[in-house]
């Protein structure tokens, strides 16, 4: 599969090397060339030389999203640090260019349980936190 | 009416100072600390600190009750997001967007966020209509009802020059809806209302018309 991640975070970064791993096609886009570095930690090769794709480009552009492959993507994650850019990306990703899969990261609870009402698939890291803490305190 | 406008720039301070003035309701949200601070020297309980792409934030401003939600924040892809919560979360009728960066216009388009405001793109009218070229202006799209208003000069030896306006060839799906002589004063023109070189015409058309038109306002009819 083709693999898009917007946004090199810590998150993004991750789950972008893990996609490589798995075997699949991966191409990251992220407005700050620095962020490479954290594709290149702890591995050998660079990103590049173990198939990776890297792009430097803002999210909301469409000609970086085309050039980092929007137009081929089969997965499109949107992990940027900014939960409005993930939001809106996303919608582009899934409406605009009709990838099967989209994903978009949204920090504040409220915002991602509306979006994932209106059919569009979030991941909410807050959420999350707030469970496994009640969990180890409460539970 | 009952207006909520989301960022205290510029824009959105003297949006909702002009909205006061009209004794319109006016709840002015801004998310920067400083600027909330300053704008609320002058606006009081008109301003509201906080970050208006949260939900309880714009509930708290009573968007269940706003008759229009103004998105004019410095980041499109805020503007777009309140748009699109105002509308379909809170059914709120009527929405306006601020578009801060004209590449971003499609986005707005395709996630329904109308009418979409950019400043560049009327700079760019008022040039045209300084600096017409081809004699041709945009006055007015009416995207929804697929509809313009261009504005035109008649040229000397145009072949609409000295015609009636019941007897300019136009395309169909087009209409002469005012005729604006030299000296000023426009009028609603008849069928024999004449036509003179150096008149400015108005005309409301189906989209993709203009080269027909100008063709007709054109010296020796060339578009």
């Amino acid at each position: 599969m083709f693999v898009l991640i917007v946004g090199a975070g810590r998150v993004g970064s991750s789950v972008a090397k893990k996609a490589l791993e798995l075997g699949h096609e991966v191409s990251v886009l992220d407005a700050d060339p620095l962020s490479h570095e954290r594709l290149d930690q702890g591995a050998g090769e660079s990103w590049e030389d173990r198939g990776g794709l890297f792009t430097v480009g803002t999210a909301l552009e469409v000609d970086a999203l085309v050039e980092a492959g929007v137009e081929r993507a089969d997965v499109f994650i949107a992990s940027t640090n900014g939960d409005n850019t993930n939001l809106v990306i996303a919608q582009i990703a899934k409406k605009r260019f009709d990838v099967p899969k989209v994903v978009a990261r949204v920090l504040d609870p409220a915002r991602a349980t509306w979006y994932a009402e209106q059919g569009l698939e979030t991941v909410c890291p807050t959420q999350t936190a707030i469970e496994l803490l009640e969990q180890a305190a409460f539970a | 009416m009952y207006v909520i406008i989301c960022g205290a720039g510029k824009v959105g301070w003297n949006l909702a100072r002009e909205l006061l003035a009209k004794d319109q309701e006016v709840t002015l949200i801004e998310s920067e600390r400083r600027r909330y601070l300053t704008v609320e020297q002058e606006l009081e309980h008109a301003v509201q600190y906080g970050d208006a792409t949260e939900l309880w934030i714009l509930e708290r401003a009573g968007i269940q009750r706003a008759d229009l939600v103004i998105a004019v924040t410095g980041d499109d892809e805020d503007n777009i997001l309140i748009c699109q919560v105002a509308k379909e979360k809170y059914l709120c009728q009527r929405i306006v967007a601020r578009v801060n960066n004209p590449r971003n216009l499609p986005h707005f388009k395709l996630l329904g966020i109308q009418p979409a405001v950019s400043a560049t793109d009327l700079i760019l009218r008022l040039i045209e209509h300084e600096v017409p070229q081809y004699g041709l202006v945009h006055l007015l799209a009416l995207e929804e009802e697929r509809l313009e208003i261009i504005e035109l000069e008649v040229a000397d030896g145009a072949p609409a020059a000295g015609k009636r306006v019941g007897e300019v060839t136009l395309p169909e799906g087009s209409l002469i809806i005012s005729v604006l002589p030299k000296g000023g004063g426009g009028i609603v023109p008849k069928a024999d209302t004449v036509i003179a070189a150096g008149d400015e015409v108005l005309l409301i058309l189906d989209p993709g018309l203009e080269p027909a038109i100008t063709a007709q306002f054109s010296p020796n009819g060339r578009g």
